[in-house]
């Protein structure tokens, strides 16, 4: 099996999840004997790229340049495109982004994800025309390889994959690790949607992160359920988690909360959960890490309920700075309103953190060992995490499954599903 | 004369309503009454009712042939007199044949033979008596929840004045032997114990209506072929289920009534086998053997042991936890109270804590009203929390009632530890309203004080004399570091007085 697959970052130079994703699955389909044409847009400048490494090193698990055997290599042809195209961007964000930190030189990383505040009010054109562009060399690559189905992932690389299979008659399969919904709630860029719906229905079968996701697929974009498979995502394991020397320097327990500070993170639940905690525990403290565009409100609001000595927020974290969070953590809370996967909770995980994730992410279907709560149930929530801090016995149990199960969540698995959709694509087209 | 045992294990707990950390110390109900009356309203129309017509419509058909053995717990007793009255009338109309035998049990369904004797002992005692007085029989027979059985729970159980127990043929305790058998205990062989088969018994309960099982559907004709089938030496056949499997767990639908309509009849005139009670099996047979047990067996899962309820670390920390409060209990008279400690004990609290079914187990889901076995824990911990503040509280106006004396050393000595240098006639005053305090919150929060004399550090010294409650009364001290002398002539209530004392900022 020969696959011709439109992705985005590639060792070593990875920015976000959607790329450790690609590059855990591409390694995962290598494993069962798939070769892999990846195509990649190429970045800017170094050091835009470093910009966003920056901001994304969190997701940065591995040194990918150590784990990349020869025999992953002589599987994978790996091609960069001269394109200014991102991942996991909106237009809007591109705009600012283009603007910003290349027009401008500017680095400021936080902002990047604060869509909101920098928002144009225009259609990113920049971003739209390198769409354009990316899938126009799409055509040129699509000529020049073999293969038998071709692999898209994420809106900016669908039309590529549409043009892709328009010169080559092969089958596409688009890998949907978030929707516009996700991304927007309802407020939805028509533009984002339309491309996102018109790849969903040129493939020939659609992957989703999460059966929520799928859902959302089938539900709010009209694509038949019969096409639409849900492959969750997994992640790479690690041998050891170097908190050991990490020490705490508080007395209390630390609930912690980490990532965007936006909507469909749900921050204000945990606000609201802490205030609800701290009521009967003072001996407690709640950590906000992350910077996004409700920050603001959210101290207000901790101002507001008068908790501003147990309620802590270290802005934007990266690197280093995550992993000695997670080691200070005793709870780990999730409560996102809409989370197409989620990752971080295994991360929490695997430094044996136990954590509270909302029902509505894609990763509440694969954990077991996860105290899961809607995420608008604000009592259920604070309930869970005083559980965790009060009841020992839970402590126990999570440590004892809880990273177990997350090294059982490996590549290998979910890229033999991948490769089963494959098959049925291609078997559905010959 | 070969037999068939048939016996019902009637069983509902009380389950319990979402109860937040929050509602700790301030809300003491804890059942989800909704629940457990839809519950037991549903089961009563589905199986109880029809269910026992149909056993007295068997009983009057063959006169003295057909004979069926129960045992009902406490909870689902409580509940029946709760919210569905006629079933307990039916169970009565039965008992009232002379062909039913009611079988005792613990009162709340507990796991209290495991480890916990007195407990374990009033409740069985409490449950005969109870069964005595609503059925007119004084039980003979004896079956643990969940069919637990070991040697010494036997042992328990024929000192207790039992002849009869009921237990799991487990087949890692029977080895090459057959359940078909008559044993005795181990270390009483005065006491029988009858052996579930089970190959059988889960043919019924669990697979009746499996549709791709082999030997579906299975008929009476199709069973007592099977009872024909065997070793012609055995002796007894003990089909020992869930009466929910009658109309609940298997529906109406799946033929289940037509199969227990049928099997009396079909019994008679196709086979050599009878229909007996425990009891008539007592009086009738011999045990074979002394069957050894020396670890607990169940009749769950695959496994027949205790890991459905005792499995993970959830499940030892909460049982570990109520069972604390046994000593407490004893001297305990409140009713409601007694109540509800009886209530939290039940197996199915437990067993919903079970992270067994994350592998397997659609029976594990069956009734289970949480999501997770960690929302089970959550939520029974809350309660346990609050149910521990409430027994302490009450233990409290007792001990001083009764020995005034040595609560007011104790008071005495924690107060030394706390309060500190102030002025006489402030101590007096505040010792007046920490006394108010005290019967106000009744509910003594040992935390709260050791962090309370921790914020503050008199540098006071403490003498000690006498310490009713010495573990509390160390820690104070330890918590402050007391350097000047105090004297102290009065005091309230230990905990309040540690917690007072955070008002006020001593200066030595």
């Amino acid at each position: 099996m020969k696959v011709l697959m439109f992705g985005w970052e590639f060792p070593p130079h990875i920015t976000g999840g959607l790329g450790t994703a690609c590059f855990g699955l591409t390694k995962g389909l290598a494993k069962h004997g798939v070769e892999v044409v990846f195509v990649v847009p190429k970045s800017f400048g170094d050091e835009s790229q470093e910009g966003f490494r920056l901001i994304n090193a969190s997701d940065i698990e591995l040194d990918f340049t150590q784990t990349l055997t020869q025999e992953f290599r002589e599987k994978i042809s790996y091609m960069e495109v001269g394109s200014n195209l991102v991942p996991y961007v909106g237009p809007e964000e591109f705009e600012r982004w283009y603007t910003e930190e290349i027009l401008a030189k500017k680095t400021d990383i936080h902002s990047v994800y604060n869509r909101k505040y920098a928002f144009s009010g225009k259609y990113g054109a920049n971003l739209m025309e390198e769409v354009s562009r990316y899938a126009l060399v799409a055509l040129s690559i699509a000529d020049k390889f073999e293969y038998d189905v071709i692999h898209a992932h994420d809106w900016l690389t669908y039309a590529a994959g549409i043009a892709a299979k328009q010169i080559s008659g092969k089958p596409l399969v688009v890998h949907v690790h978030a929707t516009e919904f996700d991304r927007s709630g309802e407020n939805v860029n028509q533009v984002v949607y339309d491309i996102e719906r018109s790849g969903m229905e040129a493939a020939d079968r659609v992957i989703t992160v999460s059966n929520l996701t799928r859902q959302i697929v089938i539900e709010r974009y009209g694509i038949p359920a019969e096409k639409v498979f849900t492959v969750h995502n997994a992640v790479e394991p690690v041998d050891k988690p170097e908190t050991d020397e990490v020490t705490k320097h508080v007395r209390e327990k630390i609930v912690t909360f980490l990532g965007r500070v936006t909507y469909q993170k749900g921050p204000d639940y945990f606000v609201e959960a802490a205030h609800k905690v701290l009521q009967r525990d003072p001996n407690v403290r709640f950590v906000m890490a992350g910077s996004g565009d409700l920050l603001n409100r959210m101290i207000r609001r901790v101002a507001q309920l008068k908790m501003g000595t147990r309620f802590h927020f270290t802005g934007f974290l990266a690197g280093a700075e995550v992993d000695r969070m997670f080691a200070m953590s005793d709870v780990y809370v999730m409560p996102s309103v809409s989370e197409p996967f989620g990752i971080s909770p295994l991360e929490a995980m695997r430094t044996n953190v136990p954590v509270v994730i909302s029902k509505q992410s894609g990763v509440a279907e694969v954990l077991q060992h996860a105290l899961k709560v809607d995420f608008w149930d604000i009592d259920a929530l604070a309930d869970a995490i005083y559980g965790i801090l009060h009841y020992d016995g839970l402590r126990k149990m999570f440590a004892r499954y809880g990273k177990s199960e997350v090294d059982s969540l490996i590549w290998e698995n979910s890229a033999l599903k991948v490769l089963e959709v494959y098959n049925n694509a291609t078997g559905h087209k010959n | 004369m070969r037999s068939v045992c048939l016996y019902f294990q009637v069983h509902q707990p009380y389950r319990l309503r979402t109860y937040r950390f929050f509602n700790i110390g301030q809300d003491h109900y804890y059942y989800d009454d909704y629940q457990n009356r839809h519950i037991i309203r549903r089961v009563a129309e589905k199986c109880y009712l029809p269910a026992n017509r149909m056993m007295l419509q068997l009983i009057n058909e063959f006169g003295k042939g057909f004979k069926v053995s129960y045992s009902i717990s406490g909870t689902a007793l409580d509940q029946f007199a709760q919210y569905v009255p006629e079933v307990i009338d039916s169970f009565r109309q039965l008992a009232a044949t002379g062909c039913v035998e009611f079988i005792s049990e613990t009162e709340y369904h507990s796991l209290a033979s495991l480890g916990n004797e007195k407990e374990f002992i009033r409740q069985v005692e409490t449950h005969t008596k109870r069964i005595e007085e609503l059925f007119g029989q004084k039980p003979q027979t004896f079956r643990n929840s969940e069919l637990i059985y070991s040697d010494v729970i036997g042992e328990m159980a024929a000192n207790m004045g039992f002849h009869t127990m009921l237990t799991e043929g487990a087949k890692h305790v029977l080895g090459w032997k057959s359940p078909n058998y008559i044993y005795c205990n181990n270390l009483n062989p005065k006491l029988r114990v009858l052996l579930r088969n089970f190959r059988l018994s889960d043919d019924v309960s669990f697979r009746f209506s499996e549709q791709n099982w082999s030997e579906w559907p299975l008929t009476a004709e199709k069973f007592v072929g099977w009872l024909n089938a065997m070793d012609p030496q055995e002796e007894v056949v003990n089909l020992f289920l869930d009466y929910e499997t009658i109309g609940e767990h298997q529906l109406k639908e799946s033929g289940i009534f037509d199969f227990f309509y049928h099997l009396p009849s079909t019994v008679f005139a196709k086979s050599n086998f009878t229909f007996a009670t425990p009891e008539e099996l007592y009086q009738r047979l011999q045990p074979m053997a002394a069957l050894s047990v020396p670890y607990a067996i169940s009749w769950a899962d695959e496994e027949r042991d205790l890991t459905a309820w005792k499995g993970n670390e959830l499940q030892a920390e909460a049982l570990s936890k109520l069972y604390s409060l046994s000593d407490a209990i004893a001297e305990i008279k409140d009713p409601v109270l007694k109540r509800d400690w009886g209530y939290l004990q039940s197996s199915n609290h437990f067993y919903y804590m079970s992270t067994k079914w994350f592998s397997a187990g659609e029976i594990h889901k069956h009734f289970n009203p949480y999501g997770s076995p960690y929302d089970a824990f959550i939520n029974y911990m809350n309660v346990i929390s609050d149910f521990a503040i409430r027994v302490e509280a009450s233990l409290l106006p007792a001990v001083t009632g009764s020995k005034p004396e040595k609560s007011k050393t104790a008071g005495k000595a924690l107060k030394k530890t706390s309060v500190v240098k102030t002025k006489a006639a402030e101590k007096k005053i505040k010792a007046g309203k920490l006394k108010a305090e005290v019967k106000e919150k009744k509910a003594a929060k040992p935390k709260a004080a050791v962090k309370g004399t921790k914020a503050e550090k008199p540098k006071a010294e403490v003498k000690e004399k006498k310490a009713a409650k010495p573990k509390a009364a160390v820690k104070g001290t330890k918590a402050e570091k007391p350097k000047a002398g105090v004297k102290e002539k009065k005091a309230a209530k230990p905990k309040a007085a540690v917690k007072g004392t955070k008002a006020v900022k001593p200066k030595a």
